[in-house]
């Protein structure tokens, strides 16, 4: 149902896409119709494919990086008060710096490759994974640590038994926002500097006028962040399996009686 | 449904059950003095009802008896068999506050599961006590796929299952559906015998039902009334002449002692 409605939106895109180069006749080397893009992408699906692995693989070493970055921290803040101290003014700074103003830095002291690329994409993400987890950890119900202190438990099987748990639906949806965003990260890296990698291959492009090339570059893109979306947002479901529909839906509909 | 299992289960293993003794307990929030030198004894291995008006202190009570709130106390509370406070305490609340990713089974044993004392003869345990308590379909269904009633009787068995010989219940069934509660409260006058049972309510029908003996909480700073002690063994029955009339002084001793904002909740009940 969900790839049906992904679908149509799509294909209406491209319809209105078609329907303005018609109306308006701009000519191609501004704005190409859908059909010389498709060509393009076809005869030029080998470079495509090449410079689109080596983006997915920045994304998603960013992804992996951060998130273990980010929940680490999150983590180590809500086991240690003094910690914490330290770390939460650390963060918010690191977020007051444009992380765009950061790239060519990056890329002097990591050099073109994917490193520069991939910290990027960690950096972007970091704050978003923290912020969400941490807050999770936080929020704990607190009857429910009451309970554990009343059961006398282990200070860390409480992290791991209740705050972990329980903190999962935020760092889930945190995870969501880090996937939306680390793209971002991932392409402005292969702008500022970088001889691979759809970014790369859509200035390449842009420079020497083949906009159809630029716009199936920038197709591709969309195509590899949305299926990453796809695929975390069902990961995440998995994830919280108690949640059903957000968990606020079944919650009223129970109403079957005892046995 | 099968009774062979029912021999390995009951308040077997529980040590045994110790006076709660409060003496000269002070506790002020902020702003508000709640206790005032309260000198109040609990009998080991009965079944003590505090019954007062929304908001008097009884919850604040049995938190400080279970530890959670230690803050701003003076005074002193203590057990009869000279133990600290420590490991002597179970504790059921108003909420089932199930964890909701863990199986109902998983729930039962998560006072083991947080002390790292899990363990295969643990987990037999609690799969003998859902079985008796009418829950063995239900072992590895997840909170969520239950109702209410269900749902506190899992919170009544995590109880059990911590074995301690003090259990500490702040209104446990206030929030089933009258017929839930009555078969709550039977299960649980049953389950729990033996230990040393604090529990504070605002139901006097509930109260009467289930405590050996009955204070009357009410004021500020909260002074507990003498203790009613009602004719028989609980858990009695609801419709018993001796109860409703003594559902009549109870509420007439509440209205008595109380501010005019405390109405009587469930004082038409018969």
């Amino acid at each position: 149902m969900n790839l049906v409605r992904l679908i149509s939106i799509s294909v209406g895109l491209v319809l209105i896409w078609q329907a303005i180069v018609l109306l308006t006749g701009v000519p191609p080397y501004i704005l190409p119709g859908p059909l010389s893009v498709a060509e393009a992408a076809l005869t030029h699906s080998g470079s495509l494919f090449d410079h689109a692995i080596t983006t997915l693989f920045e994304i998603i070493a960013g992804l992996l990086l951060g998130t273990l970055l980010g929940a680490s921290s999150a983590l180590s803040m809500i086991a240690s008060l003094s910690l914490k101290r330290w770390l939460l003014p650390v963060l918010v700074i690191s977020q007051a710096i444009p992380v765009f103003a950061l790239a060519p830095l990056l890329v002097l002291w990591l050099g073109y490759g994917i490193g520069s690329k991939i910290a990027m994409a960690v950096l972007i993400i970091f704050f978003p994974v923290t912020a969400a987890f941490y807050d999770g950890l936080r929020s704990t119900e607190p009857e429910w640590l009451e309970l554990a202190q009343v059961m006398n438990a282990k200070p860390l099987a409480v992290i791991r038994h209740i705050r972990m748990p329980a903190a999962l639906p935020a760092f889930a949806s945190g995870l969501r926002v880090a996937t939306a965003v680390a793209p971002i990260g991932a392409i402005v890296g292969e702008w500022v500097g970088s001889s691979k990698g759809l970014g790369f291959y859509m200035l390449h492009a842009n420079a020497r006028m083949q906009i159809d090339i630029m716009f199936a570059a920038l197709a591709v893109l969309a195509i590899v962040a949305l299926t990453l979306y796809f695929l975390m947002d069902r990961a995440m479901i998995k994830i919280v399996y108690w949640q059903k529909d957000n968990g606020l839906a079944t919650k009223a509909q129970r109403h079957e009686g005892e046995k | 449904m099968n009774n062979n299992i029912k021999t390995n289960t009951g308040p077997a293993k529980r040590p045994s059950p110790p006076d709660i003794f409060l003496e000269k307990v002070s506790f002020t929030y902020p702003g508000e003095e709640i206790f005032r030198s309260l000198n109040f004894t609990v009998k080991g291995g009965q079944w003590t009802c505090l019954i007062g008006p929304s908001g008097c202190g009884k919850s604040t009570l049995l938190r400080l008896i279970s530890g959670t709130l230690r803050e701003d106390l003076s005074g002193e509370i203590r057990f009869s068999d000279d133990n600290v406070n420590n490991r002597l305490i179970a504790w059921m609340a108003q909420k089932d506050l199930l964890l909701p990713w863990l199986t109902v089974l998983d729930n039962v044993c998560l006072g083991a599961r947080l002390r790292g004392e899990i363990s295969a003869e643990k987990r037999q345990r609690a799969i003998s006590l859902l079985e008796d308590a009418g829950l063995g379909a239900y072992v590895s269904s997840l909170p969520s796929e239950l109702s209410g009633g269900m749902r506190q009787r899992v919170a009544l068995l995590r109880t059990l299952m911590e074995g301690r010989p003090v259990i500490l219940m702040d209104e446990p069934f206030s929030a089933l559906d009258a017929l839930t509660r009555l078969k709550l409260q039977d299960l649980a006058s049953g389950m729990v015998k033996g230990a040393t049972v604090l529990m504070v309510t605002h139901d006097p029908l509930e109260a009467l039902r289930l405590g050996h003996r009955i204070y009357v909480m009410t004021g500020r700073p909260a002074q507990l009334g003498s203790v009613l002690i009602p004719p028989g063994l609980p858990p009695r029955k609801p419709g018993d002449p001796a109860i409703v009339s003594l559902q009549a002084e109870l509420i007439d001793r509440l209205s008595r002692t109380s501010h005019e904002e405390f109405g009587i909740e469930g004082g038409g009940k018969t």
